[in-house]
C-alpha cells in the first residue's frame, strides 16, 4: 500500500509541475507586452516599465519562472491588478461555493445515475432500457448553461420557488434555496453520464461466470446485483466520476454565471474580462491543484475498490 | 490486374461504403442523427436564399415581438428577426466545429499513430503530455486561450481543437500499436516500405472508421464549447449571429421574452443530440463492446 501510495503521490507531483509549466506558457503567449495591453497605446513609457516591473516581467524568462513555481507552491500568486488585494485571498474567498456546488451535484449525480444504470442493465433491451439509454444520450447533449436557463425560466420564473439570484447564505434554507438549481442543473448532466458507463459497466459484469456462479448457488438476485455485480463493475464507474469532476468543474463556471452564483467562475470570467493577468493565473493554478488532488483521490478509490491495482 | 485482385474482390471504397451501411443499420437511430444533422447543414448553408430578413437588419420599432407571422420566432432587442439570426448563426457553429475538429482529429491522429508506432520513450512522453491537457478543464483552458489570443474566429477553432486533440491521440495510439505486429505491417516492413507508407496506407485505413465516429462525438463537443465561449462574450464578434451569443442577449432580456434564449437553446440541442445520436450509434456498430459507454 505504501509503495503504492508513494508512486501514486509522485505521478501527482510531476503532472503538478508539469500543467504549471503549461500555466506559465500560457499566459506568456498573449502576442505583444502584457503591460502595453493593459495600459493601451497612450501609456507613457515610464507607466509601462514600472507595470512590468510590478508584474516581475522585466527579469529574464528563466528567473520569471522559477520566481513563478516557488510563488505558486508557497502560496504566493501575487496581487489582482484590479482590486489590489492578494490573489490567493480573493480565491479562497470564493472557492467554498464552487466546491459546495460541485460536490452536491456530484453527489446527485451518483445518486441518480448509478441506480438507473444497474436498472437499465437489468432491462436490457426492454422498453425501459431504450428510454432510459436515449434519455441520458439527450443528458449529455445539454450544454450546461442551457440546462440552467431553462431551469431558470422554469422554477425561478414561471414559478417563483427559487431566487433568480442564487447568492444567498447565512440559513440553511437560504442555503437549500441557493444551491438547489444550479446543483439539479449540473447534477442532471452528470447523471446522465454515470447512468451511461454504470449500464455499460453492469452488462459487462453481469455476464461474468461469478454472477451466474452466484445465482447457481442460489444468493438473491438483489445480493447478486448490488454486492456482487455492481461492486466489481464500480472501478469504470469511479473512472467515469473522477474525469467527470473536471469537467464538472468547467462546466460550474457557466451554471455560476447564469445563477449568479458567488464563485471561481464569476472570478474567472471578472479577471477575463478585465484582463488581470495575475488573476488568471492564480486561478489556473487553483484549477491546477484541485484536478491533480481529483485524480489523486480518484487513483486511491482504485486501490481501496480492487486490491489488485496496489499491486501492478 | 495483379493475380491477387480477382473481379470478385470489391474495390477498397466499395468496401468501406459497405461496412458503413452496416453499421448505420445495425442502428438505425444513427440514421435519425445524420437526416437531424444533414437537414441543419442544408439549412445552413441555403440561409441567405430562406431567411426572411437580413440577421443584422435592427428596426427599432419592432423590438422584443413575440413569434407572429411576419417573424415566425419573433425578435431580439434591436429588432432583429430571430429565425433569420438562428439560420446565419448555424453557420458559424457548423463552420468552427467542424473545421476545428478536423484540425483536432488530424493533428491527434498523427501524434497518437507516431507514438505508438515508435514506442518507448516518445510514446510515454507523449503521451503523459496528453493525459496532463486531458485532465485540465478543457472549457477553461479554451477560455483562457481565445480570451488571451483575442476572440476571432481563426482563434476560437484553434483553441477548440487545440483541446480536443488528446482523445483522438488516444485512440489512435492503442490499435497502431496492436496493428503494429500484425503480418500485413510486418510483410511491408521487409518490402522495405516507409514508416510513412506503412502508417498512412495500411494502418489508418483500419482505424479510421473508429477515428470518424469519434469525430462526430467531438464535433457535438465543439458546437458546445463554441456556444459556450459566445454565451460568456468570447464568441465571433457582434453583431455577427452565433447561437451561444444569442442565448447570451436572450438571457440579458430572460425577464422581458422567454422565447430569446429558449429558440437558440433548442436549437443547439438539436444538433448536438443529432451529432450523438449518429456517433453512439455507430461506435456500437462498430465495437459492441463499448455499447452505451459515454
Amino acid at each position: 500500500m505504501t509503495a503504492f501510495l508513494i508512486r501514486r503521490l509522485a505521478f501527482a507531483f510531476v503532472t503538478l509541475f508539469a500543467v504549471l509549466t503549461l500555466v506559465f506558457v500560457l499566459v506568456r503567449i498573449v502576442p505583444g507586452d502584457p503591460a502595453q495591453l493593459i495600459l493601451g497605446d497612450q501609456a507613457s513609457r515610464e507607466a509601462i516599465e514600472a507595470l512590468r516591473h510590478r508584474l516581475g516581467l522585466d527579469v529574464p524568462i528563466t528567473q520569471q519562472y522559477v520566481v513563478f513555481l516557488t510563488g505558486a507552491l508557497r502560496g504566493d500568486w501575487g496581487v489582482s491588478m484590479v482590486t489590489g488585494q492578494p490573489v490567493i485571498g480573493e480565491v479562497l474567498r470564493v472557492l467554498p461555493w464552487t466546491i459546495q456546488l460541485t460536490i452536491v451535484s456530484l453527489i446527485l449525480g451518483i445518486l441518480l445515475g448509478v441506480p438507473a444504470g444497474v436498472y437499465a442493465a437489468i432491462h436490457r433491451n426492454r422498453v425501459i432500457d431504450y428510454a432510459m439509454r436515449i434519455a441520458s444520450l439527450l443528458g449529455l447533449s445539454f450544454p450546461p448553461f442551457v440546462a440552467a436557463i431553462i431551469l431558470l425560466l422554469l422554477f425561478a420564473i414561471a414559478l417563483p420557488w427559487f431566487p433568480v439570484i442564487s447568492a444567498r447564505s447565512g440559513s440553511v434554507m437560504a442555503w437549500y434555496q441557493s444551491i438547489t438549481l444550479p446543483a439539479v442543473s449540473l447534477g442532471l448532466i452528470a447523471a446522465a453520464y454515470i447512468t451511461r458507463v454504470t449500464r455499460s459497466a453492469m452488462l459487462e459484469v453481469l455476464s461474468e461466470d461469478y454472477v451466474r456462479t452466484a445465482r447457481a448457488k442460489g444468493v438473491p438476485w438483489n445480493a447478486v446485483i448490488w454486492r456482487h455485480a455492481l461492486r466489481n463493475a464500480l472501478i469504470p464507474i469511479i473512472t467515469v466520476v473522477g474525469l467527470y469532476l473536471s469537467i464538472l468543474i468547467g462546466n460550474s463556471v457557466l451554471t455560476e454565471i447564469v445563477f449568479s452564483r458567488p464563485g471561481l467562475g464569476k472570478l474567472l470570467i471578472g479577471a477575463l474580462n478585465q484582463r488581470d493577468y495575475p488573476m488568471l493565473q492564480g486561478m489556473m493554478v487553483i484549477y491546477t491543484l484541485i484536478v491533480v488532488l481529483v485524480n489523486l483521490l480518484t487513483d486511491l478509490a482504485y486501490g481501496f475498490v480492487d486490491p489488485r491495482v496496489k499491486l501492478k | 490486374m495483379t493475380p491477387t485482385s480477382t473481379a470478385a474482390a470489391p474495390t477498397p471504397f466499395a468496401y468501406f461504403a459497405a461496412q458503413t451501411l452496416k453499421a448505420f443499420n445495425t442502428n438505425k437511430t444513427s440514421w435519425i442523427g445524420l437526416a437531424v444533422f444533414l437537414i441543419v447543414v442544408l439549412l445552413a448553408i441555403f440561409a441567405p436564399v430562406l431567411a426572411p430578413f437580413d440577421p443584422n437588419d435592427q428596426n427599432i420599432m419592432e423590438k422584443l415581438r413575440p413569434p407572429s407571422a411576419e417573424h415566425w420566432l419573433g425578435t431580439d432587442s434591436f429588432g432583429r428577426d430571430t429565425l433569420s439570426r438562428i439560420l446565419y448563426g448555424a453557420r458559424i457553429s457548423l463552420v468552427i466545429g467542424i473545421v476545428s475538429t478536423l484540425l483536432a482529429m488530424l493533428i491527434g491522429t498523427a501524434i497518437g499513430m507516431l507514438a505508438g508506432w515508435h514506442g518507448g520513450r516518445t510514446d510515454t512522453v507523449t503521451m503523459q503530455a496528453m493525459d496532463v491537457l486531458l485532465a485540465f478543464p478543457s472549457l477553461i483552458l479554451g477560455l483562457i486561450l481565445v480570451a488571451m489570443l483575442g476572440p476571432s474566429m481563426v482563434n476560437i477553432i484553434i483553441a477548440i481543437a487545440l483541446t480536443s486533440i488528446p482523445p483522438f491521440a488516444r485512440i489512435a495510439r492503442a490499435p497502431t500499436i496492436a496493428f503494429k505486429e500484425r503480418e500485413f505491417v510486418q510483410a511491408g516492413r521487409a518490402l522495405g516500405y516507409s514508416d510513412t507508407r506503412l502508417l498512412a496506407g495500411h494502418i489508418l485505413p483500419n482505424i479510421f472508421p473508429e477515428i470518424l465516429v469519434m469525430g462526430s462525438l467531438w464535433l457535438a463537443n465543439a458546437i458546445r464549447t463554441e456556444a459556450s465561449l459566445a454565451f460568456v462574450g468570447l464568441g465571433v464578434k457582434p453583431p455577427i449571429a452565433t447561437w451561444g451569443g444569442m442565448i447570451r442577449e436572450g438571457f440579458e432580456n430572460i425577464l422581458d421574452s422567454y422565447t430569446l434564449a429558449l429558440v437558440p437553446s433548442i436549437a443547439i440541442l438539436v444538433v448536438i443530440f443529432a451529432l450523438n445520436l449518429l456517433g453512439d450509434g455507430l461506435r456500437d456498430a462498430i465495437d459492441p463492446k463499448l455499447k452505451g459507454e459515454a
